[in-house]
């Protein structure tokens, strides 16, 4: 299997007032077309991870890496053009909130179409027939009465199927989602999952699933990388999250409460300054 | 807090920034310290200030200031002179009066109109805005229909009309500019009352037994205020504008008061070889105007770093 | 779709129309209030604040049988309640009483200055817009940048300075020493008995009846207080744009569609300007309104026949009816542009249309 994406010593930095926050410390992982869960607490890193493969760490912010390699093409030195080339067609990101990442003056129609337009040389009843396509394919009942609906007249979950739709409709082999679903209602989320997850297994992508929730990741992906303040404390693989070593991981997965195991006191995670260095 | 914190002296600035203030005076010169140092980090801001505390003080000192006097020139030997000339630093108009000393006396008429303006336009906005904000319903209603009223019409073309049915005067410009200027500000007053009325606080001094009048008067328009004086200070320049206006069509100030706008109107004749008539005081209108937007702009991002666009 | 579908859709749809009727309903009972609220005050200011209201109108030197007479037909001895009422009536059916300067009905006088005015204005608003906004977007896209400052001065400036003294340096620099431009009024004498305009907006008729010379000496006349209204709005246009737009470009679907690959520019003119346009209508249209006011300064200096022009003049001569017809006028104009920006406002955010 050959590596889709390689990443090796990746590191963010922001200037800010105060100092220098380095965001990301140092991540190494390779990807080939699996499932790749990103676990860790809030601010441990896991989104500028996914923005820097992506190339969307905001502009002030310094990203550097021994080795950024999307199918071996180096990101880091690749000339601006390419890397807006491969965003949207080759690299996909869906993000968190439907309810803010869809431009609101636009009908979703509309916004799934212009990443077609943008990648393909495609007419404009084409690119039609291939969002309404899209839109069946993320399992929306009524594609062409959806097509010209503005995100405010959509329910969070349709929303996030569209965006997922958006994302997908120039066929992507690399996708990251970032806590896609945390934004929604927990009966949602699991619809909207499951889509992510035949679509995934059909066209054979290569998935980044960030997410805080231990549990879902390791039921989603095949590895989970679990980071904490900017670094991998510890990578295993799904099904041996059982028998995590670092106790970052122990904690986390102690802190996931068990229906009918009632436990008082509530365990708290417990930090220790030796991890993050 | 440990003893031994307590007995070493503080700094005067470590006084000011303490989070655990002992006193409200050092709790509230705390906050206007901070708001200080928001403020003077925006230089441009602090040379809006400078210009206005200039406005002041030459206003204040324009008897000893002024070389000249504003309104008797000397017709025999010193028309329309250029600037620079002997004893004549911006030169003098066509009647022999010395344009410098005319416009440092007009100085003081440009304060007295913002002034004045403010201290009437103000009052009435934060009245009408704190009282339709905390009576809600009809009276609500009824108040901000009458504001949204006021609020849509053309200002300066309605000054105008008030000042041409009440005679042209600089007493007669204030009364038209504050009469179109308060909406703005009750507006702004129902906004903040608004948000104060259901606070907990307010509630607390409610269930103290405060009559709606006091709690008005004494704890919902306080924190109106510092709103209030950003959009005021904003404000200043379109008033300065308005009034010179207004002088220019001969309805503000009368001769032979210095009066900036006016000034120019009697310029405008000599504009293609005495240029510097009319040039002169609207370079001082354009710089007063300026400060205020200057410090109205600081203010506001001191004050309300929301608002500021950051 | 089955019975109870069908059932639901079409209660809706009823409730969507009775949403439509009240928006209605409120837009009308808008528009009526601020309209008699401005007859209100121009009533007051005409009849209530006069001490002989007659002699506001007809000057203090009139004959006493005309004193009577115009007495007579303002109402002036009725109850003050009625003679409102009266007032009302003939404002509503556009009559505003005869001009003392013009001895002509002032509502006549109107329609043949308020074209110089609207073309004015109009032209002034299109320089403000089309480089008001390109520069709020500049400011905003390289904020904190050179050009950011020159754009905050611009502005800045555009806030402070008064308009009459501005066009009269610019007057001295392009009229007199540059002799770019052609001064006083809307055209030449030579044309004004060859050229006979339809719509009242010069440029319009003499593009449309090909009057190649006509066209130069009209735009002549006009671009230099022309491009001064501009300024203003620009002024106003581009600091307005810029702070709409630095709160677009902070939304998440901005990263959305960086995601998608669509370049900056696309990115900055097709998704954050289009959101940020939505309350930037309500900007141009407000300084479109505020360029039709500001032509009362402006139109004194550059002798511009418009409405401000006259407005002026009959104060000057305090010929009362004139006055209080022009300000309803332009009051009018500004609800109506009020009224038009709001239902811009409604139609180009989806948000907010009339579903
Ligand atoms: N623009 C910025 N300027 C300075 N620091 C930033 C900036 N953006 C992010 N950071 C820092 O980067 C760190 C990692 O942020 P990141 O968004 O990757 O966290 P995360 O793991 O995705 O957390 P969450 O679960 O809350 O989304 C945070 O500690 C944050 O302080
Ligand atoms: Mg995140």
């Amino acid at each position: 299997m050959s590596a889709l994406l390689t990443v090796e010593d990746l590191r963010v930095r922001f200037p800010t007032r105060t100092g220098v926050v380095e965001a990301v410390r140092g991540v190494s992982f390779t990807l080939g077309r699996e499932r790749l869960g990103i676990v860790g607490e809030s601010g441990s890193g896991k989104s500028q991870t996914g923005r820097a493969i992506m190339g969307l760490t905001p502009p002030h912010a310094e990203v550097t890496a021994k080795r950024l390699a999307f199918d071996g093409i180096d990101l880091l030195s690749a000339p601006p053009k390419l890397r807006r080339d491969l965003r949207g067609k080759r690299i996909a990101m869906i993000l968190q909130d439907p309810k803010y990442s869809l431009n609101p003056v636009m009908s979703i129609g509309r916004q799934i179409v212009e990443t077609l337009q943008r990648h393909e040389k495609i007419g404009r009843a084409e690119a039609r027939k291939r969002a309404l396509d899209m839109l069946a394919a993320v399992q929306i009942r009524d594609p062409a009465r959806v097509f010209d609906l503005y995100p405010h007249e959509v329910s969070g979950g349709m929303g996030q199927r569209a965006m997922i739709a958006m994302m997908l409709v120039a066929g992507p082999e690399l996708l990251i989602a970032d806590e896609p679903t945390s934004a929604l209602d927990v009966t949602v989320q699991l619809e909207v999952l499951s889509i992510l997850d035949r679509l995934v297994a059909e066209r054979g992508m290569g998935l980044i699933f960030v997410s805080h929730d231990l549990r879902l990741v390791s039921s989603f992906c095949d590895r989970v990388l679990v980071m904490y303040a900017g670094k991998i404390v510890e990578e295993i693989a799904a099904s041996e999250l059982g028998n995590a070593k670092h106790p970052y991981t122990q904690g986390l997965l102690n802190c996931m409460p068990v229906i009918g195991a009632g436990r008082h006191p509530l365990p708290v995670l417990d930090r220790k300054p030796e991890w993050a260095l | 807090m440990s003893l031994a914190t307590q007995t070493r002296p503080l700094t005067r600035r470590e006084w000011l920034l303490s989070d655990r203030p002992q006193s409200r005076l050092q709790a509230r010169l705390g906050r206007a310290y901070m708001t200080w140092r928001r403020f003077s980090a925006n230089r441009l801001a602090v040379v809006g200030l400078l210009i206005l505390l200039g406005l002041c003080i030459v206003a204040a000192f324009a008897d000893l200031l002024a070389p000249h006097s504003p309104v008797i020139g000397n017709l025999a030997g010193a028309r329309l002179l250029p600037p620079g000339s002997e004893g004549y630093l911006l030169g003098t108009d066509d009647q022999g009066r010395d344009i410098l000393s005319r416009l440092i006396y007009g100085s003081r008429l440009t304060l007295a109109v913002v002034v004045l303006v403010a201290i009437i336009a103000a009052p009435v906005g934060l009245v009408v805005g704190a009282a339709a904000g905390y009576a809600g319903g009809w009276i609500d209603a009824v108040l901000m229909r009458i504001t949204d009223i006021f609020l849509a019409f053309p200002k300066l073309v309605l000054a105008l009309a008030f000042v041409a049915a009440l005679g042209p005067g600089i007493e007669n410009a204030v009364i038209a500019i504050a009469i179109t200027s308060w909406p703005p500000y009750a507006r702004i007053a129902r906004a903040e009352t608004l948000t104060l009325r259901n606070s907990d606080y307010i509630a607390a001094v409610r269930l103290m037994g405060a009559s709606p009048t006091r709690i008005v008067l004494r704890h919902v328009m306080p924190m109106c205020m510092s709103s209030l004086i950003v959009r005021v200070t904003l404000d200043m320049a379109g008033i300065i504008l308005t009034a010179a206006g207004l002088g220019f069509l001969g309805l503000g100030a009368q001769p032979p008061l210095p009066e900036w706008g006016a000034m120019i109107a009697s310029g405008r004749r000599f504009i293609l070889d005495q240029w510097w008539v009319a040039t002169m005081p609207g370079i001082a209108i354009l710089v007063v105007s300026l400060g205020f937007n200057l410090l109205g702009d600081g203010l506001r991002d001191a004050l309300d770093p929301r608002e500021s666009g950051q | 779709m089955s019975m109870s579908d069908t059932v639901r859709m079409s209660g809706r749809r009823r409730a969507r129309s009775r949403k439509a009727v009240a928006t209605v309903l409120q837009f009308l009972v808008v528009v009526a209030t601020t309209y008699l609220g401005l007859l209100a005050v121009t009533f007051f200011i005409g009849r209530v604040i006069p001490i002989d209201p007659a002699l506001a109108v007809l000057g203090d030197r009139a004959p006493q049988h005309l004193v009577e007479r115009t007495r007579e037909a303002m109402g002036l001895n009725l109850p003050l309640y009625q003679q409102f009422l009266l007032y009302c009536r003939q404002a509503l059916s556009g009559d505003f009483g005869v001009s003392v300067l013009t001895t002509n009905p002032v509502m006549t006088d109107i329609r043949r200055v308020f074209p110089a005015t609207i073309e004015l204005a109009t032209l002034g608003t299109l320089i403000g817009a089309l480089i008001g906004v390109p520069l709020g977007v500049l400011a905003a896209v390289k904020r904190g940048s050179i050009a950011d400052q020159i754009v905050r001065v611009i502005g800045l400036v555009g806030y402070s300075v008064p308009i009459f003294w501005l066009a009269l340096l610019a007057l001295l620099v392009f009229y007199a020493r540059l002799k770019w431009v052609a001064y006083p009024g809307r055209i030449d004498v030579v044309y004004e008995y060859t050229f006979s305009p339809i719509t009242g907006l010069y440029l319009v008729d003499a593009l449309w009846q090909r009057q190649w010379d006509v066209l130069r000496d009209v735009f002549r006349h006009i671009i230099l207080p022309a491009s001064l209204l501009g300024y203003f709005s620009l002024a106003y246009i581009s600091r307005m744009t810029r702070s709409f737009m630095l709160n677009e470009l902070q939304q998440e679907y901005i990263v959305a569609a960086r995601a998608k690959g669509l370049s900056e520019a696309r990115i900055i003119w097709g998704h954050a300007l289009r959101n940020a346009a939505v309350p930037l209508v309500t900007v141009i249209a407000l300084s479109y309104a505020s360029l039709l006011e500001g032509s009362v300064l402006t139109e004194t200096v550059f002798a511009w026949p418009g409405l401000g022009l006259y407005i002026t003049n009959s104060l000057q001569n305090a010929d009362m009816n004139a006055v209080l017809g022009g300000t309803i006028i332009i009051g009018s104009v500004f609800i109506g542009i009020n009224l038009l920006s709001d239902l811009l406002y409604r139609t180009l955010d989806p948000r907010t249309r009339a579903r």
